[in-house]
């Protein structure tokens, strides 16, 4: 064993365990300067030098790192949101977003959930919002679905259900789910790898041409299907059914507030009704409400 | 730990890691492979492709987990939440054991995803040790932690890396996996001599070894998993195999990987390390 060495950060119990980890995560979390490079006025004296690198640069080492690691899982979450912006600019945004917004889950797979909400432009916003559900429609639970004749036996009055919870409602002010797909963006991907190791920030792909993002109000489903990823668009009164379906309102209430902002008459109404959860429950979409809920930031 | 419930098992043979890039070509042509290494963080989802996929496999093949999120060497308390998925997660593959590693990752609440190295003092050995305790006696799986490679030394060190490995298995009384390129990767950011390293092991606690690729630049190595496994690292294989004997060996590829025949044909180079002396005298080594 080597005798210790004298240190302004002693480690004799868990709080300086704790003091210096905090100090390391501090130092590795600041945004790095325009060159990529850690700020210079960054203490690394709790690292040893070598004879090839001061304790700066194999702290260095780590924070650049830290942020190509992050700056990839946004820039894999994200590729719409990327074409739409640009990659400077893309940038730009995940390091504000990421230097007041740091990872607060052992998953990468959250890192990017208040990304959305942290967007100021609206069209930009929308397509986050759609890329954020499409994260979760991916691996969200899915639950065993009602069929219709399940819900022929019980009394709507009294009736609640839920939404699965790999079913995403979205409302919108653009068309970024038609954004989304002319860009092609795939969904198959894992985050972690048993390498931590990042030697640089990714260079964007090249985009042939930014689609155009029309300004349009769409009330959006992202959902899962056979574990497929889908959007449908759904006309405003079957988005608020679900919508109220998904808020615990029972169903006759969910078809009432429903029918309150459709134009049709009340026999047309209830036989748009029997089309809509016809066709729903046939997509899996309905399922017994959990006890659980899942607040889904979006 | 049970050390018998590794030994049980010390005839795996050679693994691959599960990457995506492969899912179809193995779903589809259901190569012969001992077994596959999961990222247990990749799988521990509520639903949808990861879970389908993995049923897939776990119908045909032996499944390990290796985590990355565990943290063991963080001051704050292991996190429930993460623990409880990864054991149900381990309920589904029916894995020998669950591996992580040695290092801290998180504080306050803040995680860098990164595997960021230990101070090595005789204290954080002891507050390590507890930890891995606590995982696996909630977890009821043998844990195995790996050594990670390292850029960086803290100024606290009171003992080698390789000291401190010791002291925290022993007092956790789990096992260890064996990251050989882990080891020479360090040795050469650090200058001590892999052997040393190698030798001062409890070597009847290693129920796994990893081999991978690293990136040798101006000043220092960096351990990415891109590319084939170096000449020196078979060589410590080798080294790692005759004081530990044949366990149960995986090659991580997790960076520009190629198609799953060529992972698996690097893989495959481990094979004659794992004879025995005679058999060996009449094969030709890779390296």
């Amino acid at each position: 064993m080597r005798s210790a060495r004298s240190s302004s950060y002693p480690l004799a119990s868990l709080d300086d365990l704790r003091q210096l980890q905090t100090r390391m995560a501090a130092a590795l979390m600041q945004p790095l300067n325009r060159q990529d490079r850690l700020k210079r006025q960054t203490k690394a004296d709790f690292i040893k030098s070598n004879d090839r690198l001061s304790s700066f640069q194999r702290l260095e080492i780590y924070a650049r790192q830290y942020w190509f690691r992050l700056l990839d899982c946004l820039y894999d979450d994200y590729p719409a949101l990327r074409t739409y912006l640009g990659a400077s600019k893309f940038i730009r945004l995940c390091e504000s977003y990421l230097a007041k917004h740091p990872s607060s889950s052992w998953t990468l797979r959250n890192l990017g959930s208040g990304l959305p909400a942290f967007i100021k432009e609206s069209g930009a916003r929308d397509i986050a919002k759609v890329e954020w559900a499409q994260t979760l429609a991916f691996d969200e639970l899915g639950l065993p679905p009602l069929c219709m004749e399940d819900l022929m036996q019980v009394d709507p009055m009294h009736l609640r259900l839920s939404l699965q919870p790999c079913v995403l409602l979205l409302e919108l002010d653009h068309a970024a789910d038609r954004f989304i797909t002319s860009i092609g963006k795939s969904m198959f991907d894992t985050r972690a790898g048993a390498s931590q190791a990042k030697l640089s920030q990714r260079v964007d792909d090249p985009i042939l041409r930014r689609p155009p993002l029309k300004k349009e109000n769409v009330h959006l489903v992202v959902h899962r299907h056979q574990n497929q990823l889908y959007f449908k668009r759904l006309d405003r009164g079957a988005w608020s059914l679900l919508a109220s379906l998904r808020d615990g309102s029972t169903l006759q209430d969910a078809v009432q507030t429903a029918f309150e902002t459709s134009k049709s008459s009340a026999s047309e109404f209830a036989q748009q009704v029997q089309l809509w959860f016809a066709e729903y429950t046939q997509l899996g979409w309905f399922t017994l409400p959990q006890p659980q809920t899942y607040p889904h930031p979006l | 730990m049970s050390l018998k419930a590794l030994q049980e098992h010390a005839s795996l043979g050679i693994g691959i890691g599960l990457r995506v890039p492969h899912y179809r070509h193995i779903l589809e042509k259901k190569p012969i492979c001992d077994w596959f290494e999961i990222i247990s963080e990749n799988f521990m989802v509520d639903g949808g492709r990861p879970l389908e996929v993995l049923e897939s496999i776990l119908e045909q093949y032996q499944v390990v987990q290796h985590g990355v999120s565990m943290y063991l060497g963080n001051a704050d308390p292991l996190d429930l939440d993460h623990l409880r998925k990864l054991k149900a997660l381990a309920k589904r593959t029916r894995t020998p054991w669950l591996s992580d590693h040695l290092c801290w990752g998180s504080v306050n609440g803040r995680f860098s995803h990164d595997l960021l190295p230990m101070p090595y003092t005789m204290s954080v050995a002891k507050h390590t040790a507890s930890k891995i305790r606590q995982a696996q006696d909630f977890l009821e799986v043998p844990l195995l932690v790996e050594n990670v490679s390292s850029y960086a030394e803290f100024s606290q060190n009171e003992m080698t890396e390789w000291d401190f490995l010791a002291e925290v298995v022993e007092r956790a009384d789990c096992g260890i996996l064996l990251d050989v390129n882990n080891i020479y990767v360090s040795s050469q950011n650090h200058g001590f001599d892999s052997l040393d390293y190698l030798k001062s092991l409890p070597h009847h606690r290693v129920g796994q070894i990893h081999v991978a690729g690293h990136t040798r630049l101006d000043h220092v190595i960096l351990d990415t998993h891109d590319q084939p496994v170096s000449d020196p690292v078979w060589s410590l294989y080798e080294k790692a195999v005759n004081l530990c004997g044949p366990v149960p060996t995986l090659l991580e590829w997790d960076d520009r990987i190629p198609s799953f025949d060529e992972v698996q044909a690097e893989a495959l180079k481990a094979r004659p390390y794992q004879l025995s002396e005679a058999d060996r005298s009449s094969i030709k080594l890779p390296s």
